[in-house]
C-alpha cells in the first residue's frame, strides 16, 4: 500500500516538473509546480458537454480509464511492505488493467464519430498492441531471474543494491522508460504540445471531451505516468535488510533503524520519481518527434531488445545451455 | 508588344488587340518555353465588351509580353481554354468564368476561386440572370475518390490554432493521401472593389497593407510603384533603398518566424524558441523605424514619413548583427539534427515540373528549382542597380523549404548591409504626395518579389484618369496547388508541415 501512496503524493508534483524543466530548458520562468494540478482542480468544477452523436460508451470511458489506473497502482510494491493486493502472476493483471483503460478510450474515441478521434484510436490501438511484448518479456525475463512471479516478489529480489545483473537492470530501465512514455502519448512518439489534430495521437481522442470528463483523463494521464515512475524507482530501493550496516550506525531500537530505512527508502522513491520528469523533460526539449510512419519500427525495437534481455538472463540462468 | 521595364504603364490603345484564336496561339507558343510565366490574365469590363489583358514573364529575357483580346458581351463568351495545353491558366480562367460568367470549353478543373461561399441571395440572382456559370452552384463540387477503404477526412474551415478559414479535405487510404482539395474564399472582402470605393490616396495605401497583413511591406511597395507609375514620378534614389530595406527586413522577420513554425510542427521544442526570439528582434526594429511592428505605414507613394536616419542605421546594422550570429547558430544546430533532418527529408516533394505547370512562384519555385526571382528577372526599384543572384535548390522537399529560407535570410542581411555602406541618406525629407493625377486610358503593372514571392498589382484607368479596374495577385494565388501536390502520396499526418512549409496566406488569395 505504501508504493501507491507515495506514488499519489509524487503525482501531485509530477506534471508541475516536467513542464517546469521544459519552461527553462527554453529560456522561461514557466509556471509553479502545482499548475497544472491546479488547472485539473478547475475542469472538475465545470461540467461536461456531449456530443449528440456519442453514446453511453462516450460517458463511461474516462471513469474506467482512471478506475483501471487506480487498480494498477493497487499492485505497485515497496520494499518491506506488500502491495495493497498482490499475488502470483499479477502482472498480467497489471497491463491489462491498463489495456482495458485504453480499450474503453479507445472505443469511448470512435463513438464520437469523427474522422480525426477515429484516426487517433487507429493510432493508439496500433501503439499499444506493439508495446505489449515488449512489457511481456520485460517482466518475463525479470521473473524468470529472479525467480519469482508476482511484481513484489519481483521487486523485492531484485535491487541495484542488492544481487542483481547490471546489464538486465539497465536495459529494463531503459524499456520501462520508453514505455511509459508511448504509453503516455509522449515525445518522441506523439507530442502533448501540439494543436495540429492530424498529427495527434492521444490528443485528438480527447478533444471531445469536457468538464470533470477531461479532469479524469488528465488525472489518470499523471497517475499513469507515477505508476511507471514507481516501477523504476524499485530498481533503486534496497530491501530494509540491506540498509542495516548503514542504519545501525544510529543506535536505537530495532523499529528506529527500521524507520530509518524506510525513510530511506521513500526519499529514494521521490527522488526517482523527480529525475523521471526532469528526464522527460529534456527528452522533449532538444530533438524532435518521430515521424508518424516510423513510430511502429521504434516500438518494435522495443520488443528486440525486450528479447536481448530475455536471452541474456536464459544464458545467465542456464536454462539455454544446460 | 515587349516591354522591359517593371513596373510599366502602357496606353490602352497602343496594347496590340487578337482574335481569340491568334491569341490562343501567340500564348501557347510563349508559354512553350519553360522559362516564362503568366502574371496575368484577368478580363476588364471597358463598355459593352470584355477586354482580356494578359501579361507573360519571360525570365531569362527579363522583360514583360503583354497581349490582349476582347469580346463582346452579352452574350456568354465562349473561348477555347488555355488550361489544357497549360495547367498554369486554370485559376485564370476559373476566375474569369465566376466573374463574368465566360465559358471556356475544355477547362478540366472549372470551379469557383472564391465566390462559393456568397450569400445564397445573391449567387441565385447571379445565376438567374445567366452570369454565374452552372458549374458554381452549391454545393461545391469536390472531386471524389471512390474505392474499398478510401475515406475522407475534413479539416476546417475553422482551424484549431490562430490561422484563417480555409478547408481541407483528404482522399486517404488509411494514413495515405492519395488527393488533397483545398477550398478557399473564407476571407474574401472584395479587395479589388474596395480599391475603386475608397479612391484617397492614404485609403488606398491603408487597403494595400490590409491585403495580406504579414506582406504589409511586399503589397504596399507593389501598390506604391504601381500609383507612382501611372503618375509618372520616379521615386529618389535614396527613397528605393529605404523601401528595398522595408521589404528585405519583412523578408527576414517571416522567414525567421516561419523557421521557428516549422521548429513548432515537429515538436523541436529548443529550435522554436530561439527563432521566435529572433523574429521578435527583427520585427521590433521596423517598430523603432516606423512605429508599426509590421512595416505598416512605411511605403507610401511619392515619399516617405520615415526617412532612414543615422541614429536608426546604426540600430538597424547591430541589430542585423545580432540576429544573423545567432540564427546561424540556431540554424546550424538545427540542420545537424537528425530527429529534425528525418522530419524535413524527402517530405512533400514538388517536382520542378510541377512547380512550372501550376505557375508556381517565389519561394514555392525556387525550392523546387525554378529559378523565377522578380528581384533577379525583373529588377525594381534599388534592384536595378544590383545584380540579385536568387538562391534555388532542387529538392523540392519541406528540407529545402527551411533551408531556403535559412540562405535567403543570410542573403537579405548582406544586402542590407551592401545598401546602407556608403550611401547618404541625408536629404530634405519628401514627405508622401497622395493627390496624383494618373494618366488616362493606361493599363499600368507593377510587380515586386514579397517574401512569399511575385506580388501583381495592376490597374486600368479611364479617359479621366480616374482608375476603372484594379488588379491584385498574391504569389499564394497559385502556389496553393502546390501544397496540394506536395501532400499526394504522403501521410496525412505531414500535411501541417508540409502546410507550414509553404505558409500560404489565406486572405492574399481570397482577396
Amino acid at each position: 500500500m505504501t508504493g501507491t501512496l507515495l506514488a499519489i503524493v509524487s503525482a501531485i508534483f509530477f506534471p508541475g516538473i516536467i513542464l517546469r524543466v521544459k519552461s527553462i530548458a527554453s529560456g522561461r520562468k514557466g509556471p509553479g509546480l502545482l499548475q497544472p494540478w491546479k488547472n485539473i482542480i478547475l475542469l472538475f468544477r465545470k461540467s461536461s458537454v456531449f456530443s449528440t452523436t456519442t453514446s453511453f460508451i462516450f460517458r463511461l470511458a474516462p471513469a474506467v480509464y482512471l478506475a483501471t489506473i487506480c487498480c494498477a497502482l493497487m499492485l505497485l510494491p515497496f520494499p518491506g511492505m506488500p502491495s495493497a493486493f498482490g499475488f502470483e502472476g499479477d502482472f498480467i493483471l497489471f497491463a491489462y488493467l491498463l489495456a482495458l483503460g485504453k480499450l474503453l478510450f479507445i472505443l469511448g474515441a470512435l463513438d464520437t464519430g469523427s474522422s480525426f478521434e477515429g484516426m487517433g484510436a487507429n493510432r493508439e490501438a496500433l501503439y499499444s498492441m506493439l508495446t505489449e511484448p515488449a512489457f511481456f518479456i520485460l517482466l518475463g525475463t525479470l521473473s524468470l531471474l529472479s525467480g519469482q512471479l508476482s511484481i513484489q516478489g519481483i521487486f523485492s529480489h531484485f535491487q541495484f543494491a542488492g544481487q542483481f545483473s547490471l546489464i538486465a537492470g539497465a536495459i529494463s530501465i531503459y524499456l520501462l522508460v520508453q514505455i511509459a512514455m508511448i504509453e503516455n502519448s509522449r515525445m518522441p512518439v506523439d507530442d502533448p504540445k501540439t494543436h495540429l489534430e492530424l498529427t495527434m495521437v492521444h490528443e485528438v481522442m480527447v478533444l471531445d471531451y469536457s468538464g470533470v470528463d477531461l479532469a479524469l483523463i488528465q488525472t489518470g494521464t499523471n497517475l499513469k505516468f507515477v505508476l511507471y515512475g514507481g516501477l523504476i524507482a524499485n530498481f533503486f530501493m534496497p530491501a530494509n535488510s540491506d540498509w542495516l550496516p548503514l542504519t545501525a550506525a544510529i543506535q536505537g531500537s530495532p523499529f528506529t533503524v527500521h524507520l530509518m530505512a524506510a525513510l530511506l527508502n521513500v526519499s529514494i522513491f521521490m527522488a526517482v520519481q523527480a529525475m523521471f520528469a526532469a528526464a522527460i523533460g529534456l527528452m522533449e526539449s532538444f530533438r524532435a518527434r518521430k515521424k508518424l510512419a516510423k513510430n511502429p519500427q521504434f516500438i518494435v525495437t522495443l520488443s528486440s531488445i525486450a528479447l536481448i534481455a530475455f536471452i541474456l538472463v536464459l544464458l545467465l540462468t542456464r536454462n539455454l545451455i544446460r | 508588344m515587349t516591354i522591359n521595364t517593371n513596373p510599366f504603364i502602357v496606353p490602352l490603345a497602343d496594347i496590340p488587340l487578337f482574335d481569340y484564336p491568334e491569341f490562343f496561339a501567340k500564348v501557347n507558343e510563349l508559354m512553350a518555353d519553360e522559362g516564362c510565366h503568366c502574371v496575368t490574365y484577368h478580363a476588364v469590363p471597358l463598355g459593352a465588351a470584355l477586354r482580356f489583358f494578359c501579361c507573360i514573364a519571360t525570365d531569362h529575357k527579363k522583360d514583360f509580353v503583354l497581349l490582349s483580346h476582347e469580346q463582346a458581351a452579352p452574350p456568354i463568351p465562349v473561348l477555347d481554354s488555355l488550361t489544357v495545353s497549360h495547367p498554369s491558366f486554370h485559376l485564370y480562367e476559373r476566375e474569369i468564368s465566376e466573374l463574368y460568367g465566360v465559358e471556356f470549353t475544355g477547362h478540366p478543373w472549372l470551379k469557383p476561386v472564391r465566390l462559393h461561399n456568397q450569400e445564397a441571395g445573391s449567387r441565385k440572382q447571379k445565376a438567374e440572370s445567366g452570369i454565374i456559370h452552372p458549374a458554381f452552384r452549391i454545393p461545391y463540387p469536390f472531386f471524389s475518390i471512390e474505392g474499398e477503404g478510401i475515406h475522407e477526412v475534413g479539416v476546417g474551415p475553422i482551424h484549431a490554432g490562430i490561422i484563417e478559414p480555409g478547408y481541407f479535405r483528404f482522399s486517404c487510404n488509411g494514413e495515405k493521401v492519395l488527393h488533397l482539395e483545398i477550398q478557399l474564399g473564407f476571407q474574401h472582402r472584395g479587395m479589388e472593389a474596395l480599391f475603386l470605393e475608397k479612391n484617397t490616396g492614404i485609403q488606398r495605401a491603408v487597403l494595400a497593407e490590409s491585403i495580406a497583413g504579414d506582406t504589409a511591406a511586399g503589397h504596399s511597395l507593389t501598390h506604391a510603384q504601381l500609383l507612382e507609375t501611372l503618375a509618372g514620378i520616379t521615386p529618389v534614389k535614396a527613397l528605393q533603398i529605404e523601401r528595398i530595406i522595408a521589404l528585405e527586413l519583412e523578408r527576414i522577420a517571416v522567414h525567421i518566424g516561419d523557421t521557428a513554425a516549422l521548429c513548432t510542427d515537429i515538436g523541436y521544442q529548443f529550435g522554436q524558441v530561439v527563432n521566435e526570439a529572433l523574429r521578435t528582434i527583427v520585427i521590433n526594429t521596423t517598430q523603432s523605424w516606423c512605429g508599426n511592428r509590421f512595416g505598416k505605414g512605411l511605403v507610401r507613394t511619392g515619399g516617405s514619413h520615415y526617412p532612414l536616419g543615422g541614429g536608426f542605421i546604426k540600430l538597424l546594422l547591430l541589430n542585423l548583427k545580432e540576429v544573423e550570429e545567432r540564427y546561424l547558430q540556431i540554424t546550424h544546430e538545427m540542420f545537424t539534427n537528425p530527429s529534425v533532418l528525418s522530419r524535413f527529408e524527402g517530405i512533400g516533394k514538388v517536382s520542378a515540373r510541377q512547380a512550372g505547370m501550376i505557375g508556381a512562384v517565389g519561394m514555392a519555385a525556387r525550392s523546387s528549382g525554378v529559378k523565377r526571382d522578380i528581384r533577379w528577372s525583373h529588377p525594381f526599384q534599388a534592384f536595378t542597380d544590383i545584380v540579385y543572384e536568387p538562391v534555388t535548390l532542387h529538392q523540392g522537399d519541406v528540407w529545402a523549404r527551411a533551408m531556403l529560407r535559412k540562405q535567403e535570410v543570410e542573403k537579405s542581411i548582406l544586402l542590407i548591409r551592401d545598401l546602407l555602406t556608403g550611401k547618404d541618406f541625408e536629404r530634405e525629407p519628401a514627405r508622401p504626395v497622395y493627390e496624383l493625377n494618373l494618366r488616362p486610358s493606361s493599363f499600368a503593372l507593377s510587380l515586386a518579389e514579397g517574401w512569399r514571392g511575385e506580388i501583381m498589382h495592376s490597374a486600368v484607368t479611364d479617359p479621366h484618369g480616374k482608375i476603372i479596374h484594379y488588379k491584385i495577385k498574391d504569389p499564394s494565388f497559385h502556389n496553393w496547388m502546390a501544397l496540394a501536390l506536395a501532400v499526394r502520396n504522403q501521410e496525412i499526418s505531414d500535411f501541417p508541415l508540409c502546410n507550414k512549409s509553404y505558409n500560404l496566406s489565406y486572405c492574399g488569395h481570397d482577396l
